[in-house]
């Protein structure tokens, strides 16, 4: 149960041992953190089992690791790994452009990025457990998370108001399963918990998630891309946990060092979005 | 599921007029909020330790006992709860919530709130992959005769319970719901079914403990 939590990406032992001390509800076991991928270029594929198996013999809480979108089988081999929760990432590079992974297959749960509700719940569709909002992975700007949760925000609430008639027009829309759609008219709200992810580097950032509507963080490059990562990543624990109370989020924001360099998104290029890799 | 987003009145038989806290460092808040409210109590979320003086009841979350045990440390609730807890407060601690109350737990864990005279296995069935959901007997609960579905996350057992302790519900060889006075313990997650029936049981052992504190204060 991550509700309410903070995910962070982790490389090695040492660094999830840091996460879990800092109260972090799970890690993410990677070789290396969107922001060093994103520098390095290339393929980026499924972190080395070694690496995933380290982390998971360290800490209590649960791991995840990331498959690239439609690779099944490294999804299987982390299943078969007993990881806990795979994440379907647009963080590495795609195998497939046409298909997810059919994660009704498989029993270990999965988590997936979406930029809109249609693509959130297309991969709650096709099973994903647990749905992120995709931000910009590696940036350490906040600026996309923030627009992917409040497109889904609204995009819920619109739903909320149309007559019955109306849905199957909606769901032509938004491409997305018509049971789901009707159902989220019903309830106003996802059938999973969504968690915000993508370019959160401060305790202001993940409070800001979370008074967004986000049930939960993750935080990759922002804490063991910063200048203290154990004192960072303590103070994102607390302001996710007390995100409606500023003066505790200035307090907790004083003297954790410098956060992440970060990225400006226009100094990209549209075409090196990592955001619009899935569909 | 009942559609919470359209609901607007409870039905207010048993929990009216008291107050329960959720535990809100992290973990199944909203849900047990909803549980609450449900059976017609008034739920509130708990962030810092003066909110617990005004509750009748307290509700430990599940979620992941590591992080809100440190929370609990760093925001000093281990006392107050633990003050409270043994002044009959009655404390309902589910999953997480359930670790945190008990009194040892096998293995490696942070510091426990130690109120529940109960030995706990974290993770006792498996990562995450071996969560499952299961039809158990629980004894004690209104219509018991019918089965409670359970949801079991990553559960914890007890697998073993001191003599004041009643065990409402078994599996596999471990309690995973039991009585001890004025605590409630349960393994699995109750708030994330449609099924009252075990809020109801607590929420009557706040009920009877906000009338004997009554009494006890003419």
């Amino acid at each position: 149960m991550l509700k309410g939590g903070v995910i962070m990406d982790v490389t090695t032992a040492e660094q999830a041992r840091i996460a879990e001390d800092a109260g972090a509800v799970a890690v993410m076991a990677l070789e290396r953190v969107p922001a060093d991928i994103r520098a390095a270029g290339g393929v980026a594929r499924m972190a080395d089992p070694i690496v995933i198996q380290a982390i998971m013999e360290t800490v209590t809480i649960p791991v995840m690791a990331k498959c690239r979108i439609g690779h099944f089988v490294e999804a299987q081999v982390l299943e078969a790994m007993g990881v806990d929760y795979v994440d379907e990432s647009e963080v590495l590079t795609p195998a497939d452009e046409a298909y997810h992974v059919d994660k009704w297959k498989f029993t270990v749960p999965f988590v997936c990025g979406a930029i809109n509700l249609g693509e959130a719940l297309r991969r709650i569709g096709e099973g994903a457990a647990m749905i992120r909002t995709k931000g910009e992975a590696g940036t350490g700007n906040v600026v996309e998370a923030v627009r992917h949760m409040r497109t889904i925000t609204s995009e819920m609430a619109r739903l909320t108001t149309l007559g019955d008639e109306e849905l199957m027009g909606a769901a032509k829309e938004l491409r997305a399963p018509f049971e789901l759609v009707r159902e989220l008219s019903d309830t106003g709200k996802l059938p999973v918990v969504n968690f915000s992810a993508g370019g959160i580097a401060t305790p202001a950032d993940a409070a800001m998630m979370m008074q967004l509507g986000a049930d939960g963080v993750f935080v990759g490059s922002g804490i063991f891309k910063s200048e203290d990562p154990a004192g960072r990543a303590h103070a994102i624990v607390q302001a996710t946990t007390h995100f409606r109370d500023a003066v505790l989020i200035g307090e907790v924001s004083r003297g954790i060092g410098e956060a992440m360099r970060g990225l400006e998104i226009a100094e990209i290029g549209k075409e090196n979005l990592i955001q619009y890799r899935g569909w | 599921m009942p559609r919470s987003g359209r609901r607007t009145s409870y039905s207010t038989v048993d929990g009216n007029g008291l107050t329960v806290g959720v535990l809100a460092l992290q973990g199944a808040v909203d849900e047990h909020l909803r549980m609450i409210e449900e059976c017609g109590a008034r739920g509130v979320g708990i962030k810092r330790p003066a909110g617990l003086d005004d509750v009748d009841g307290l509700i430990i979350p599940g979620g992941e006992s590591t992080a809100i045990g440190k929370l609990i440390s760093e925001y000093g609730f281990a006392d107050p709860i633990r003050r409270r807890g043994m002044s009959g407060l009655p404390i309902f601690g589910t999953c997480a919530g359930l670790i945190l109350l008990s009194r040892d737990v096998v293995g490696a864990h942070g510091p426990l709130l130690g109120l529940a005279d109960v030995t706990v296995e974290r993770n006792a069935f498996g990562r995450q992959v071996d969560s499952f959901e299961d039809d158990l007997e629980v004894e004690g609960i209104e219509d018991e005769e019918r089965l409670y579905h359970a949801v079991f996350i990553r559960a914890p057992v007890m697998e073993a319970v001191g003599a004041g302790v009643t065990v409402m519900a078994s599996l596999g060889g471990g309690a995973v719901l039991a009585r001890e006075g004025n605590l409630l313990l349960g393994a699995f997650h109750p708030e994330l079914t449609s099924d009252l029936r075990v809020h109801r049981f607590f929420l009557d052992m706040v009920a009877k403990a906000a009338r004997g504190a009554r009494h006890g204060g003419r």
